[in-house]
């Protein structure tokens, strides 16, 4: 196949059109639903959700859901606002402060965090956990590090121990769970379908919490490339003020992007590098087209690949073994 | 115990829950579901402890932890002597 830089992009017209109808589709037939609820970040991926339905279903059958809590970014309200007015969406806000205090959450996460670094004050420090790239193509493995920023902007980072890496993960991840409770309190008192936002990058990479945001009755765009949910996002029409902000996770009192905290490269990379392997293009020809190492696109295959393996049971139900 | 008989003997009995037969010294354990990344920290805080070392940053490379063999050239490369009983 002739492999270039403009492989990735689908017909957005087309593809709004097909996932328009299938969403349809799915909610009337398979689920039986009235409408939609989405959960809104101020993120490109529940913008794209939330246009989609607002396309599907009309505007007065969709539900948006904002569920910040402490550590989120202001920003990410405000311009979920944004995108909901501009799409003449009705949106709730619902702040999940004092539910994940309740379950703990910050507590725990705190905890572990002064295990590594004892002068850790969550009062006055702010922190966040990220993977180290690995742009010298060594084939690192995906390892976590804890980093905290003390009130004169001193940063010291440290590899995280198993028990302090796992609490911390466990912790943080009341956050999304306790979302999806609220976004099924809100689904459910409505007769309303939960439509869930994550991009192939998430679902396929184990980018998300199971039973957290990767709980939805229906997952339309599981399947797009973030480069494509630009794309998309363009096409229909989602404010430049969200288009043009850097992915966050908007998970820990750090600012975090989701490239230092997972994938480790751009997703303009990232993305052709994958779309290339996936349709069989050699890497050499990957390296050639997209203008970097082949030996950083042989990582990043082994890299996804890995990720993809080792997420594998993020993305099963639960056995029977009947 | 020797380097991999130690490795062996962890990695059976708390991550395969006794199932020797499906671990020999090639066994790729990344490619066989064995270890994760998760897997990884457990398998290094394990070698640190119990072999008395510092795992560099950069040692944590794929080709460090692949297998059994791997991480007994790994540690032959650190001039680990087996301490382990």
């Amino acid at each position: 196949m002739n492999f270039t830089m403009d492989s990735i992009y689908l017909n957005a017209n087309v593809e709004t059109e097909r996932l328009v109808a299938a969403l349809k589709d799915t909610v009337a037939f398979k689920l039986k639903k009235r409408g939609a609820v989405v959960g809104v970040s101020g993120g490109i991926d529940s913008s794209i959700v939330l246009a989609l339905c607002a396309k599907t279903f009309g505007p007065d059958k969709v539900l948006a859901i904002m569920m910040p809590e402490r550590d989120s970014s202001p920003e990410s309200k405000e311009l979920a606002t944004l995108l909901c007015e501009k799409f003449k969406v009705p949106y709730i806000l619902e702040d999940i402060t004092d539910a994940v205090h309740g379950f703990g959450c910050y507590a725990r996460r705190d905890e572990a965090v002064k295990r590594v670094f004892p002068e850790y004050d969550p009062k006055t420090y702010k922190m966040k956990i990220v993977l180290k790239d690995d742009k010298e193509a060594k084939g690192k493995l995906n390892l976590f590090y804890l980093t905290i920023i003390a009130p004169d902007g001193t940063v010291k980072s440290q590899r995280l121990p198993l028990a302090e890496y796992l609490q911390i993960v466990a912790a943080s991840n009341f956050k999304q769970r306790s979302r999806t409770n609220m976004l099924y309190y809100h689904a459910e008192a409505k007769n309303y379908a939960v439509i869930g936002t994550g991009n192939k990058n998430e679902h396929e990479q184990g980018f998300f919490v199971k039973y957290g945001d990767g709980g939805a009755d229906v997952k339309p765009i599981a399947h797009l490339f973030k480069t494509q949910v630009f794309q998309l996002a363009e096409f229909l029409g989602v404010p430049e003020e969200i288009r043009k902000r850097t992915p966050t996770t908007d998970t820990y009192s750090a600012e975090q992007t989701q490239e230092e905290f997972f994938y480790k490269m751009p997703f303009e990379v990232m993305d052709r590098i994958w779309d290339g392997w996936e349709k069989g293009v050699a890497s050499d020809v990957i390296a050639k087209v997209i203008n970097v190492p082949q030996a950083q696109v042989d990582v990043t295959i082994n890299d996804i690949r890995q990720k993809i393996q080792t997420t594998e049971y993020l993305r099963q139900e639960p056995f029977s073994l009947g | 115990m020797n380097t991999i008989e130690t490795l062996k003997k962890f990695i059976v009995d708390n991550f395969l829950f006794g199932q020797s037969g499906k671990l020999n010294e090639n066994t790729h354990l990344f490619e066989k579901g064995i270890v994760d990344s998760t897997g990884v920290l457990e398998l290094a805080s394990f070698i640190e402890e119990n072999f008395n070392i510092k795992i560099n940053d950069e040692e944590l490379v794929l080709d460090n932890f692949s297998s059994l063999n791997a991480m007994d050239k790994f540690l032959q490369s650190k001039n680990i002597q087996v301490t382990s009983n």
